[in-house]
């Protein structure tokens, strides 16, 4: 029988394969084809990085090093729900970071981090658009404006009634 | 016969996220069910009457007769009474929640009304997402009017005469620019469209994108025909996938329609359209680190010369312009470049946009003429909310400056704000109250850049983070008297040292509080806290001084970071 990381691989392997397809012939692949294999995996895991380098090119470093310098791109996997509250200047002047605060103490994560139990990741996110409803807080990308530390408890509190984990 | 009826819904992130959707359906079920053939249902861009807190905005045309803040059973209602019965129904109309006044028409509402909307001339007016739309207001005329009479000289000279200035921030002059790289002798030229818009806490290019993005589109293939290139790309920001969606309609749409392709319009000339997606990280928005960027390595900057006009993508010359400074494009060829010109000042022509947040009455866009003094942009917006006085107007965003209550008389116009400290950025307007603590204001700014930092050049990532370090001290009522002398040093070496447009404007919004504020930097060593009790909580958010240690070489613990992923320092 063969084991489950073998598996996973053969998995990640056509998903990459399928990925490098889309972007045959293009000038420039290597962040297009990152970003739609984290579209598909969540994250971008050790084993796409290798097989992304021997199809292109670039080096296992340097596309590490692609993966590290933008914000959106990321080696880790995520939680299910992500919540993020947005840290663009309306916000934070309106009581942006108090909700972060709240969020924090609630899921005892910080800002980048995901709950042990992938239900949750925290994170900020520059200005959504919706200053007028300032503060906002993106729940996957819902925006939900106006927020305050009793509305954001209310909200995860309704959230894990509906849907438990 | 009946008159067509057109309800246009607004489809923008504020009016979405108060219910917009829901809305639209309840139009659709109703028209449906009440099978009106008279009546056609669209989304559209943001209308622009300040009142985004208070959507969802209905507007229903030809009469322009404005809805807001109505809920799915309301739906019924407009439906039945006005589009079918032909009675608008006065008591869902728009009423303004400090005055009490009613407007029946979006053109009523003042906020509306003063403004001179030329680079949102459609948006909230078409369905974005129609491209008859686009050309029933007369979209793509100057494309054909370009392609049949004018040289590529000729393009370049009307740019140049109507006096347009890059809306990115620095005020290029966009026909100089155009010029260069005409002139440049290659066999592949490029045309790159700045959607980076990472300034935190402006949106007028994702409105523009939103909802006009053919207006972009018109814009680049001109651009194209006048500095020979045929081939350009879109350059937009992740978080704004919206944005995305909607210009890949528009450019297969335009496809479509023979507007992009091969030989267009039968000129001969051919031009086509890409868009790259970004990634998230601020520095992109620097034209060489765009470049690095859609050429997918990591998005450092370069130092110029070489300007990317002479060496861009792929080494070949490249034009980079704002959203907004091609949108402006198509208007001007229609129109005229005096007329453009005698929109502004003499330095500054056209208009200018922004996106008027923070503590005002009713945020939004808003689009005035250059050389409307900060204070009428205020005014426009309402003013300051329950009876509070305006303490300070932010704009440039992290590269800009604080200007206190007694500069507001200055004029929007790049030379004018850049000599009060400030500059005109590429279109946030923050607005403070009295109970704004400018300190935090600072650290604010100061903390987003170092996190920023591509991290290459030695003044920026280190000196971003020792500001952040002595704002936060000073923040939280640890901070002596020399931590100002030393401020200013830091922020003067970061300015004149580093390698790129971020470090050298990030210290601005440090030396202008320092200007114009440097009574509240004293009441916070003075007191040992914050007088407003604004920067403890803050500053806890992001640790600053407490959180990660810098190694003695230099180099933050987290190694040298891209965006130090979790923040600064
Ligand atoms: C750190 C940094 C961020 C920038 N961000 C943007 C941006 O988001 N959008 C933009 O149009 N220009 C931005 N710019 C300015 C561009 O480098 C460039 O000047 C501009 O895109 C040129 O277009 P324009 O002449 O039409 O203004 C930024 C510059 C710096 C230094
Ligand atoms: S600053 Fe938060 S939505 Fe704009």
């Amino acid at each position: 029988m063969r084991d489950n990381s073998e598996l996973i691989t053969d998995i990640y392997r056509s998903i990459v394969r399928e990925v490098l397809s889309d972007y045959a012939g293009h000038q420039w692949p290597l962040i297009p084809v990152l970003q739609k294999t984290q579209q598909r995996i969540g994250y971008i895991p050790p084993q796409c990085v290798r097989l992304i380098s021997q199809a292109l090119g670039p080096s296992p470093v340097e596309i590490q090093g692609v993966i590290s310098f933008y914000e959106q791109l990321r080696d880790t996997p995520r939680g299910r729900t992500v919540i993020r509250t947005c840290r663009g200047t309306a916000c934070h002047v309106r009581g942006g970071p108090e909700v972060m605060i709240r969020l924090r103490d609630i899921l005892q994560i910080s800002e980048g981090e995901t709950t042990a139990d992938l239900a949750y990741s925290l994170e900020s996110v520059a200005c959504v658009g919706a200053c007028g409803l300032a503060p906002n807080v993106l729940v996957d990308d819902e925006v939900h404006g106006r927020m305050t530390p009793q509305k954001i408890e209310q909200l995860l509190q309704d959230r894990e009634e509906e849907e438990p984990w | 016969m009946v008159t067509p009826h057109r309800v246009l819904v607004c489809h923008e992130t504020p009016c979405v996220a108060r219910g917009a959707v829901g809305l639209h359906a309840a139009f659709r079920r109703e028209i449906d069910r009440l099978g009106l053939d008279h009546v056609s249902l669209e989304i559209s861009g943001c209308h622009g009457h300040g009142l985004c807190s208070q959507g969802p905005s209905v507007v229903v045309e030809p009469s322009g007769f404005f809805y807001n803040g109505i809920q799915p059973p309301d739906a019924e209602v407009i439906v039945r009474e006005h589009l079918s019965g032909g009675r608008p129904v006065q008591h869902l109309f728009h009423r303004d929640p400090v005055t009490g006044r009613t407007a029946a028409r979006y053109a009523d509402v003042d906020f509306f009304r003063r403004q001179r909307r030329v680079a949102l001339r459609n948006c909230g007016r078409i369905n974005p997402e129609k491209i008859e739309h686009y050309v029933d207001r007369g979209g793509y005329g100057a494309l054909q009017l370009v392609l049949s009479t004018m040289r590529p000289e000729d393009v370049i000279e009307l740019v140049e005469d109507s006096g347009l200035r890059g809306r990115g921030g620095a005020g290029f002059p966009t026909g100089r620019k155009w010029r260069f790289a005409r002139r440049s002798s290659s066999d592949v030229k490029y045309v790159v469209c700045n959607a980076d818009e990472g300034n935190p806490g402006a949106f007028t290019d994702r409105s523009v994108l939103e909802g006009d993005p053919h207006a972009v589109v018109e814009g680049m293939i001109i651009a194209g025909y006048a500095v020979g290139a045929r081939r350009g790309y879109l350059y937009i920001r992740a978080e704004y996938p919206l944005a995305v969606r909607r210009v890949q309609k528009a450019i297969e749409d335009a496809r479509d329609k023979g507007f992009l392709g091969s030989d267009l319009l039968g000129s001969g000339f051919s031009f086509d359209l890409e868009i790259k997606e970004g990634a998230g990280a601020f520095v992109c928005g620097e034209e060489t680190a765009l470049l690095a960027s859609i050429q997918s390595r990591r998005g450092m900057p370069r130092p110029r010369p070489p300007f990317p006009t002479d060496v861009g993508l792929g080494g070949k010359p490249t034009v980079i312009n704002n959203v907004k400074t091609l949108a402006f494009v198509p208007v001007i060829v229609d129109r005229g470049p005096g007329w453009f010109s005698s929109l502004g000042t003499p330095q500054s022509a056209g208009t200018a946009v922004f996106a008027l947040t923070g503590n005002i009455r009713y945020s939004g866009l808003v689009e005035v003429p250059m050389g409307t003094p900060l204070a009428e942009i205020i005014d426009i917006g309402g003013g300051i909310p329950d009876g509070r006085k305006v303490k300070a107007v932010h704009t440039g965003g992290p590269a800009g400056g604080s200007l206190p209550a007694d500069r507001l008389d200055a004029p929007v116009d790049y030379e004018a704000l850049q000599e009060l400290g400030s500059t005109m950025g590429s279109g946030g307007m923050l607005v403070l109250d009295e109970d704004a603590c400018m300190v935090d204001v600072a650290r604010f700014f100061m903390d987003f850049a170092c996190s920023e930092s591509c991290g290459q050049c030695a003044p920026c990532r280190l000196g971003t983070g020792q500001m952040v370090r002595i704002l936060t001290r000073i923040a939280t009522g640890r901070g002596a008297r020399e931590d100002l002398v030393l401020l200013r040093e830091v922020a003067d070496t970061v300015k004149h040292a580093s390698l790129c447009g971020l470090g050298q404007t990030c210290s601005n919004p440090v030396l202008a509080t320092l200007e114009y504020f440097k009574e509240e930097y004293l009441a916070h060593i003075r007191e040992g806290k914050c007088p407003l009790g604004v920067c403890e909580v803050r500053a806890s958010v992001r640790p600053g001084e407490q959180g990660r240690e810098f190694q003695p070489g230099g180099l933050p613990a987290g190694g040298v970071g891209a965006n130090l992923k979790g923040g600064c320092p």
